[in-house]
């Protein structure tokens, strides 16, 4: 199987917003001292009147954004997931969240893919936690095509946004200009036995899985979900009615992120068995990407396995 | 109940007269204070109380803004971090005409636009949200570098506790404010000298006051804040102040408000259980004549909860 790598989500962002402020005077970056690991340094490079540099001081650089926002000004957050979700999660809610700033929440470093930093890095329960706040819609894409696109979809959009970014090159998952479409799932692979829904750079495990399981004979049906909230429901019911059988993969904490999410629209719409594959109530540790993909069950080979025991049952 | 009142137009310095405004809009505020509080049965009384002073003249002397015009683009900020005494802010915002006087009473309801800590989603000329302490002067420096970035003359207030300076987050943004040299922000800090419980000590009330004499005027000074350290209840002093702050020097301005605790109701004052308390229908009277107000009418329905 031939894999073609997309570029590191990070360096996505970075081109991508400097892109944007090209057009558009209103977008500013709010960094907070990890610009040279976001990269938001491309952008500084190009804006530097623009870039915003906040220092080590989460708290502050979210109420300072909220602030800008008021002004007119479009601010995208340059931080690490673990960084921009919990610590200022109180600012989050009140300043954005709730009045509907128009704060780009864009942090990079999601999921497992840290640069072997451990557990103060690695934040599993980001999307679990963004979702349950008003009015914050939850962006996770697939590789570089969708965060680019994401990105720039997020920057004409009037209100808060949060897209979970990565850090490292994961498999390309949609040719270069590929539309991003808000609050729609995508089919990237058809199948009949079972579903397999997943989001994040984890569909191209994903997809690798289903590739291992049609050698075995299992048809697996792929749906993307690109934005995790609001949920294309109806995606997702179709996709539970074509098998009958359900699984969710995800790169986070299975308690209330994607498999949450699903479960729960299910449950409501059509009740359907639904598995869980993700991290289950497990703490984290650092290592290299592929032993820590290994060790939590989301390589290719490891969600096949997970996927033919649970089909077994 | 009275109606609106202007805002000062005089350019020249303030006279006696328009002090003796300016003291009498603060009584105003302070009897709306008691009114909506004593008919919510909700709320806090001593923050608000304390700074009646400093709001009369923010709204009817200082800041640039239109009641009328709520969402007016250059208007200055005004953010109130100190979101538990918001009853203060509506009732400086309702008497200087951004809604009826009448709608103070809603105050604390359900469907209110007077939400018991600021919302702007729901009430216009709320620059912010307010309420979890310590992140007003964060949302102010944004404004205060987007007024910048945005090339606009546009000043920014922000009212802290003494207590809520206990907050990391007012430390991060006062580290940050100085590198951005952000002279159109002008902190407001409210140093009644008591906060919500605190330690007991030999402060007002048996209490450890939330910082040490001398501590805030230190510390602003430590982290770059042009600092000015006044009487809050002395409007001469709070009009210089304001006037002084207006004249940038690259550092922001924080203005340490010398104040008591539910001032102007001595049975209040410097009283730390009275931060927020119901008041009983004798006290609520009690108040009203302190404060040089006829009760009228019937005092509002005993309501049990
Ligand atoms: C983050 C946060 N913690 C606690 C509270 C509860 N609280 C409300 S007012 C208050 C005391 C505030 O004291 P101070 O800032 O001195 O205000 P003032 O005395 O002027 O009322 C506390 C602890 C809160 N609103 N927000």
């Amino acid at each position: 199987m031939t894999v073609m790598m997309g570029r590191p989500q990070r360096e996505v962002f970075g081109e991508t917003v400097a892109a944007l402020a090209d057009d558009d005077r209103r977008v500013v970056v709010v960094d907070g001292d990890v610009g040279s690991s976001t990269r938001a340094d491309i952008f500084e490079k190009a804006h530097p009147d623009r870039y915003l540099q906040m220092g080590i001081a989460e708290q502050n650089m979210l109420g300072v954004a909220a602030g800008l926002a008021t002004m007119g000004l479009v601010p995208f957050i340059s931080t690490f997931v673990a960084f921009a979700v919990v610590r200022p999660l109180d600012q989050v809610r009140v300043l954005i969240a709730q009045p509907s700033a128009n704060v780009k929440i864009t942090p990079s470093y999601g999921g497992l893919f840290t640069g072997q930093t451990g557990m103060s890095h690695i934040i599993v329960d980001d999307i679990a936690i963004m979702r349950s706040l008003p009015n914050m819609p939850v962006i996770v894409p697939a590789d570089d095509t969708e965060a680019a696109a994401a990105l720039r979809w997020a920057g004409a959009h009037e209100g808060p946004v949060y897209i979970r970014l990565g850090r490292d090159a994961t498999p390309r998952v949609f040719d270069p200009g590929h539309p991003f479409r808000f609050g729609r799932a995508e089919v990237v692979r058809e199948g009949s036995d079972v579903t397999l829904v997943s989001t994040g750079a984890q569909t191209a495990r994903t997809l690798e899985a289903a590739v291992l399981l049609a050698a075995d004979g299992v048809s697996a049906h792929v749906l993307h979900i690109g934005t995790v909230k609001p949920l294309d429901v109806e995606a997702v019911v179709a996709a539970a009615e074509r098998t009958g059988r359900v699984i969710t993969v995800e790169e986070g904490t299975v308690i209330g992120g994607l498999g949450g999410a699903v479960a729960e629209a299910l449950g409501e719409h059509r009740p359907t068995r639904v598995h869980r594959i993700g991290l289950r109530d497990v703490d984290v540790q650092s290592g290299p990407n592929d032993a820590l993909l290994d060790i939590y069950g989301l390589s290719g080979i490891r969600v096949a396995e997970q996927v033919r025991s649970i089909l077994a049952f | 109940m009275n109606g609106a009142v202007g805002a000062s137009d005089t350019a020249a310095g303030p006279d006696g007269s328009e002090l003796d405004r300016l003291r009498e809009i603060a009584r105003r505020i302070r009897v709306e204070v008691i009114r909506s509080v004593h008919h919510a049965r909700a709320g806090h009384l001593g923050g608000p109380l304390s700074a009646a002073d400093l709001l009369a003249a923010l709204y009817f002397h200082e800041l640039r803004v239109r009641a009328e015009e709520p969402r007016w683009e250059d208007r200055d900020r005004f953010i109130l971090s100190k979101g538990h005494s918001s009853i203060a802010l509506y009732a400086a915002m309702a008497l200087r005409g951004y809604f009826p006087i009448e709608e103070l009473l809603t105050f604390d309801g359900a469907h209110s636009r007077l939400q018991g800590h600021p919302d702007m989603t729901r009430l216009p000329g709320l620059d912010m949200s307010t309420g979890s302490l310590g992140m007003g002067i964060s949302a102010g420096m944004g404004m205060a570098l987007g007024a910048r970035l945005t090339a606009r003359d546009v000043r920014v207030y922000v009212m802290l506790g003494d207590g809520e300076c206990q907050e990391g987050e007012v430390w991060e943004a006062a580290m940050a404010a100085t590198r951005y040299r952000l002279d159109n922000l002008v902190v407001i800090v409210d140093h009644n000298r008591l906060q919500q419980y605190g330690w007991p000590g030999e402060g007002p009330d048996g209490r450890t006051p939330p910082q040490a004499p001398g501590e805030l005027v230190a510390k602003w000074q430590a982290f770059g804040w042009r600092v000015l350290h006044i009487d809050g209840h002395d409007m001469a002093s709070i009009l210089d102040a304001f006037a002084r702050a207006r004249a940038g020097d690259g550092r922001p301005i924080a203005i340490v408000a010398d104040t008591v605790k539910g001032k102007g109701v001595p049975f209040m004052e410097g009283r730390f259980f009275w931060h927020t308390r119901p008041i009983k229908p004798e006290e609520y009277e009690q108040a009203m004549r302190e404060l040089g107000e006829p009760v009228l009418g019937a005092p509002a329905p005993e309501v049990t909860r």
